[in-house]
């Protein structure tokens, strides 16, 4: 389309378009280059490993980080088996028709659009007030995994898709069983696309505030089980900058970090999935 | 090599139904389990959240959300106007905008500029789209705010808010765009070139409509993401409970009102906030289902 031959006058629809993408690309590397600017000289290995003092305004982050992690680690603990297992269900044993499998997919759907804040909510009623979890790291993780659950099915259930079908025929044909075939032949396809929509989940749980901040909630201090509260990387930066005065400088640093993170983890989803497709056009055109 | 791929599967999925064995009959139960669990969850957040609406809806004439004098809950005075007025004020000018240069950006991409380029703004936005709300919204309070109180005070306000959405609903609304114009089949443009159309006329009278569909529901989904955000929202617009005057005037919207108060919220307030979270979800999803819908009709031609 773009090597379509038009004749050279000035363009001045293309010139005038071009403005919106360089002007977003450009509020992009301006909330970036802000971010760092603030906070990218004070990063130290003592600022990832301390404790926060003086309400966050001082020391480190650890604490913090530690909570997000196993958070995380709560959120895809749960959700991934579930996910892959759901995933199998739809790629390779019902038929898209089928109205089951419609079924699942609609209420998958559905919980994909429900707002994040309505998550936390949620959390709070069900996991923290009605199965007496409190406000905790286990409460967190468990609304999380409610929320990335539609993103985890989706891409497990494009990487077992993108199997191809003479794979399942050869082991059919050599009279594997479904079981057997899953588990020697089409999970260990499967895997990498599994683990690029984990790291995908993984990005959507660390980015989350709002499903967080009723659940887990506040405490800044270093969590000792899961069911004590823990305060996750976007809840200390939201909190340092809304509740806590003169705690701007200590925000942007948290800042670089989350921001740090996300960019390294969506790069590698992006970068991924983006050979994913160059790959999969590759033995397609075999 | 097998060309269509839906009916060979389907054909592979019938034969190893008849050639079931019984140990993958059991496998195949955990997977409608645990299937079954996954599609439940759903379920459980509406229960739940109907359960906690319960009260107030039970107690509160429906009308009295929107007919009540103000929103003060603790004297038993429910009226949601100003938020849903609120919310909607900020989501469609978030959307305006995001919408002009997100479909601006995607017409640039699929029809002006080198292959390169256009991968460039792409991923570019990918990454856009994956910073958190918490850091637009810290930026916004940081940078943004302090230039529009600058404009006119006090600064965090309905402009402040809609700036901030409309760099988070931006990725969604150009890169389905950008998908979706993309579909227009070749055909179509070159029996424009034959017609000696000029580029812009292809551009909007035969690639436009065509792609009309997936374009509105790409609108539609990003209007879905503007509705629901809290957090970034909730950092900039001043939170004051008022139908905006002017954009430079404080807002606050409904899922920021539902963040801010729930911490502490007993009895007939919470309800209250439920219900207003019931609502966001009602029409949220709504939305979504529209965009999944015209969404699904592009694909099929």
């Amino acid at each position: 389309m773009s090597k379509r031959t038009v004749a050279r006058t000035f363009d001045w629809p293309g010139t005038v378009l071009s403005a919106a993408p360089i002007l977003v690309c450009l509020v992009f590397v301006w909330i970036i280059g802000s971010v760092l600017a603030h906070g990218l000289d004070q990063i130290s290995w003592s600022f990832l490993t301390e404790a926060p003092t003086r309400s966050g305004r001082a020391g480190g982050i650890g604490p913090i980080l530690v909570a997000t992690a196993l958070i995380l680690a709560v959120c895809i603990t749960v959700a991934l088996p579930i996910a892959v297992a759901t995933a199998i269900l739809l790629a390779e044993f019902v038929s898209s028709k089928h109205r089951g499998a419609r079924a699942v997919r609609l209420s998958l759907d559905v919980l994909a659009g429900v707002p994040s804040i309505v998550f936390g909510i949620f959390g709070n009623a069900f996991f923290c007030s009605f199965l007496k979890l409190g406000f905790s790291i286990l409460s967190g993780g468990l609304t999380l995994a409610c929320m990335v659950l539609p993103v985890l099915i989706r891409t497990s259930e494009e990487s077992f898709r993108s199997v191809p079908l003479s794979y399942r025929l050869g082991a059919f044909a050599l009279g594997f069983s479904k079981t057997r075939t899953i588990f020697k032949l089409l999970l260990p396809l499967a895997l990498p696309g599994v683990l690029v929509g984990t790291l995908l989940g993984i990005g959507r749980a660390l980015a989350e505030t709002a499903a967080l901040i009723f659940t887990s909630g506040y405490v800044d201090r270093m969590p000792s089980s899961l069911l004590d509260s823990g305060r996750a990387l976007s809840i200390h930066i939201f909190d340092l900058s809304m509740n806590i005065t003169g705690a701007d400088a200590a925000a942007y640093r948290s800042a670089v970090v989350l921001l740090a993170l996300l960019l390294v983890i969506n790069g590698i989803v992006i970068c991924a999935s983006n050979l994913w497709k160059r790959l999969a056009g590759l033995t397609a055109a075999v | 090599m097998i060309s269509s791929k839906t009916w060979p599967m389907s054909l592979y999925i019938e034969a190893l139904r008849r050639a079931r064995l019984g140990a993958d009959e059991v496998f195949v139960c955990v997977l409608w389990t645990i299937g079954l669990v996954a599609s439940l969850i759903v379920g459980i957040i509406v229960a739940v959240v109907v359960v906690s609406a319960a009260p107030a809806l039970h107690e509160i004439a429906p009308w009295r959300f929107v007919t009540d004098a103000s929103w003060h809950p603790a004297h038993g005075r429910f009226n949601l106007l100003p938020m849903i007025v609120g919310t909607f004020f900020v989501a469609g000018g978030a959307l305006l905008l995001a919408t002009a240069f997100g479909l601006a950006a995607a017409i640039f991409c699929c029809f002006y500029a080198h292959r390169t380029l256009a991968a460039v703004y792409s991923r570019t936005v990918e990454l856009l789209a994956g910073i958190p709300s918490v850091l637009l919204g810290f930026w916004g309070l940081t940078v943004l705010v302090p230039i529009i109180a600058r404009l006119q005070p006090p600064g965090a306000s309905t402009l402040a808010a809609i700036l901030i959405l409309a760099l988070m609903v931006v990725p969604t609304i150009s890169l389905v765009g950008i998908t979706s114009l993309h579909a227009v089949p070749q055909s179509l443009l070159v029996g424009a070139d034959a017609l000696a159309f000029s580029k812009w006329s292809t551009i909007v009278k035969v690639a436009i409509p065509a792609a009309k569909r997936g374009l509105v529901s790409s609108v539609i989904l990003g209007a879905g993401r503007a509705l629901g955000e809290t957090m970034a929202v909730l950092m900039v617009s001043g939170n004051i409970v008022q139908v905006p005057a002017s954009v430079f005037a404080p807002v606050r919207t409904l899922a920021a009102n539902i963040a801010l108060e729930i911490p502490y919220a007993e009895g007939l307030h919470r309800s209250a906030l439920f219900v207003s979270g019931l609502f966001l979800t009602a029409i949220v999803i709504a939305m979504l289902c529209c965009a999944e819908w015209l969404g699904s009709d592009t694909m099929h031609e």
